[in-house]
């Protein structure tokens, strides 16, 4: 809480300054880590791009979060389940969902939604915070049916203002359940920034109103974010109940691909930030310990730039569905007034064409 | 066979749906050991126990959205919202998310679950707890609207809307809690949703009401016959997805249409049928519709609650209106 130390193992210089966790003792694993930081940047640049182009709609950067992403996915067990908010790529790619399923979703697709893989996620939540109570409903379905199985759901420190939020930590808290709730906390929620979202010293210390317990994390090291949330969802499994973490990091993008944060954001703060990004932080440490070299980075980015290009070009092939579709999923079964606003639809779409 | 009212017959719904599948939760403020504040979730805590009977803390939000949470991981969950006034909040869960879950991830992942409400005027509690917000829920797309009008539609309906596999909100008219009892089997065998039913038969004009009002509809009835115009009443039952064919056809014989309802005129639920009817049976129509409804005000205290809901001669009079025209 505010009096507790900050958990960090790397510095921003990427030197170690804490305890390694077991699973950052086998190189594999961090370059497994470091993979997915660089493929979630690579990503978000081409979203950028595609988008400045007109061919991809708003899209939510998450430039300079990528290892509060995919440091809580890497804590989570295949079968947990991951409640994100619109932010979360690192997290979504670390945990299956596919590059070209993320490019639909951001390009107005709902097929994006509907991830090959982690079959029981959430897709993303646009209204902020109002996911936080679904994850209390998954752990609590966990807990009943005796499951080791927990629920992680991510939000940004502006979701901490909602009664939602509140209401969710509280719940989690009564009922014990599985759940660990991380705030993606990147100072800033669109223009309003950390300390006029609200007074309280630390956002982990909202756990406290809800008996949870509440940790600060630096959420520029990825070890450290997997490390604390691997904690709590071990707690999680062991019925001890629900946690709250925050990870502060910091947003170096626009709010979105809509937003001009130079309005509201001198450059000088963000500038100031840059040293302690994420991507670099582990590139130091891994290339300080003999893991990593130029061969091996331009070799990784190659290979990540590669398949988001390819990604992207099998988004943009990809014919839009056709109008009835919008139908065909509302209820398990048609309903007939239902039916015939699907038909006449088909017949003004025709017509249109 | 044995006599119900109609809260008592939600009791039995509950039972019977929890009996035949253990998937079937039941969650909300003191709902648990105090068998909800209607007693309509009575003895089901000790029956089924804390792990099936779930009493919330105070969060009619977060009710909707744990419901949510444990319908997409293939629980039923029927959570109890205390009183409708309070169930405003829960329209972001509903709207936002229980409704279109289905249509945003093309399937993958359904949300089964009932919200239940006890809805209407006519009890004098205080104030935000006679709501009827039938038509706001009815504008969403992507979930069912259910009101049923007697103790063996509630229980049919509700077990109807307990396995249905997409989320239904489920409007129970506190004022008919236990105005009467009917003898309803619990047999489990559960009602069709979307299906209006036509408590009674006429040729010369068509009532159409739902919930509480049905009471008041079959009266005006009864004092039209007496009159000798035959009225035809029409219980909606489920407002969405809405039976339009059994209310066209009914106004395609009777040529005159009477709608009632207790919540404000100005978007109201009526406005709907109405415009179908305007829309798809105009030539069939002998006078013009008219609405009998709530004014467009709030809900008055107990005091002047009985003025604001629409009685039996304020349908009688729209009725003959319709008849008078030429
Ligand atoms: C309920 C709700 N209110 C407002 C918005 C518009 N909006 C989108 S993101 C955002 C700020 C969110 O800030 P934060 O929770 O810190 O997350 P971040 O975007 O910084 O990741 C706002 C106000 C929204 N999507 N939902």
């Amino acid at each position: 809480m505010s009096g507790k130390q900050l958990l960090c193992v790397l510095d921003r210089d990427g030197k170690l300054v804490g305890p390694m966790p077991k699973f950052a003792r086998e190189p594999a694993e961090l370059q497994r880590l470091y993979r997915t930081l660089v493929l979630t940047r690579i990503f978000d640049t081409k979203a950028i791009a595609l988008q400045r182009t007109g061919r991809l709609g708003t899209y939510a950067s998450s430039l300079g979060q990528e290892a509060v992403s995919v440091g809580a996915a890497a804590a989570m067990a295949k079968n947990d389940v991951l409640v994100p908010s619109f932010r979360e790529h690192g997290a979504q790619l670390w945990r299956g969902v596919t590059l070209k399923e993320l490019f639909l979703y951001w390009g107005g697709d709902e097929r994006g939604n509907d991830f090959a893989d982690p079959r029981e996620d959430f897709p993303n939540c646009v209204p902020v915070a109002s996911h936080a109570p679904h994850a209390v409903g998954v752990a609590l379905a966990f807990r009943l049916r005796g499951n080791k199985r927990a629920a992680v759901c991510v939000f940004g420190d502006g979701a901490t203002s909602k009664g939602d939020v509140a209401e969710a930590l509280n719940m989690a808290g009564v009922w014990k359940v599985p759940a660990v709730f991380v705030i993606n906390n990147n100072a800033w929620a669109i223009s309003v920034p950390r300390e006029k979202q609200t007074a309280a010293a630390t956002l982990a210390q909202k756990a406290v109103a809800a008996g949870i317990p509440g940790e600060q994390v630096d959420g520029n090291d990825v070890i450290a974010v997997r490390a604390v949330t691997e904690r709590a969802l071990a707690r999680a499994r062991q019925g001890l109940g629900p946690t709250l973490i925050e990870a502060l990091t910091y947003r170096l993008c626009d709010h979105t691909t809509s937003d001009d944060a130079s309005r509201y954001r001198d450059n000088a703060e963000v500038s100031g930030h840059w040293p302690a990004e994420p991507v670099a932080r582990l590139r130091s440490f891994l290339t300080n310990c003999g893991h990593w070299d130029k061969n091996k980075e331009e070799a990784l980015l190659h290979e990540c730039s590669s398949a988001v290009e390819g990604a992207a070009e099998e988004y943009l092939a990809t014919p839009a569905q056709p109008i009835s579709s919008i139908f065909d999923y509302i209820y398990a079964k048609i309903p007939a007034e239902l039916a015939e606003q699907r038909e006449a639809a088909a017949v003004q779409a025709q017509s249109d064409a | 066979m044995t006599e119900l009212s109609l809260v008592q017959a939600v009791n039995a719904a509950l039972r019977h749906a929890m009996n035949e599948d253990e998937r079937v939760l039941v969650l909300g403020e003191d709902v648990g050991i105090d068998g909800g504040v209607f007693r309509a979730t009575e003895g089901l805590f000790k029956t089924f126990g804390e792990q099936r009977v779930l009493d919330t803390p105070l969060a009619e939000a977060s009710i909707a959205g744990v419901s949510i949470g444990l319908a997409v991981q293939g629980f039923h969950p029927v959570a109890e919202i205390q009183f409708t006034g309070f169930a405003y909040v829960c329209i972001d869960q509903i709207l936002n998310h229980a409704s279109r879950l289905r249509a945003r991830t093309r399937g993958r992942l359904t949300c089964p679950m009932v919200l239940r409400s006890p809805a209407g005027g006519g009890i004098k509690a205080v104030e935000h707890h006679s709501e009827s917000p039938e038509a706001m829920f009815a504008h969403i797309p992507g979930i069912k609207v259910v009101m049923p009008s007697s103790p063996a539609l509630a229980y049919g309906l509700l077990l109807a809307a307990i396995r249905d596999p997409d989320p239904v909100v489920f409007l129970e008219p506190t004022r008919l809690y236990r105005a009467a009892r009917e003898d309803v089997l619990d047999d489990g065998a559960g009602m069709p949703l979307g299906q209006c039913l036509t408590p009674r038969t006429g040729r010369d004009v068509t009532i159409v009401a739902w919930g509480a009002m049905i009471k008041e509809a079959l009266e005006a009835a009864d004092q039209l016959a007496a009159e000798n115009i035959e009225a035809e009443v029409i219980d909606v039952a489920t407002l969405k997805p809405l039976d339009s064919a059994t209310i066209l056809a009914s106004v395609e014989r009777t040529g005159r249409l009477v709608i009632a309802h207790e919540a404000p005129m100005t978007c109201g639920y009526g406005a709907e049928i109405a415009a179908r009817v305007a829309g798809r049976a105009m030539t069939s129509l002998l006078a013009p519709i008219e609405r009998v409804t709530g004014y467009d005000t709030m809900m008055p205290y107990a005091r002047m609650e009985a003025q604001y809901l629409p009685k039996v001669g304020a349908i009688l009079a729209a009725a003959r209106r319709a008849m008078a025209f030429t």
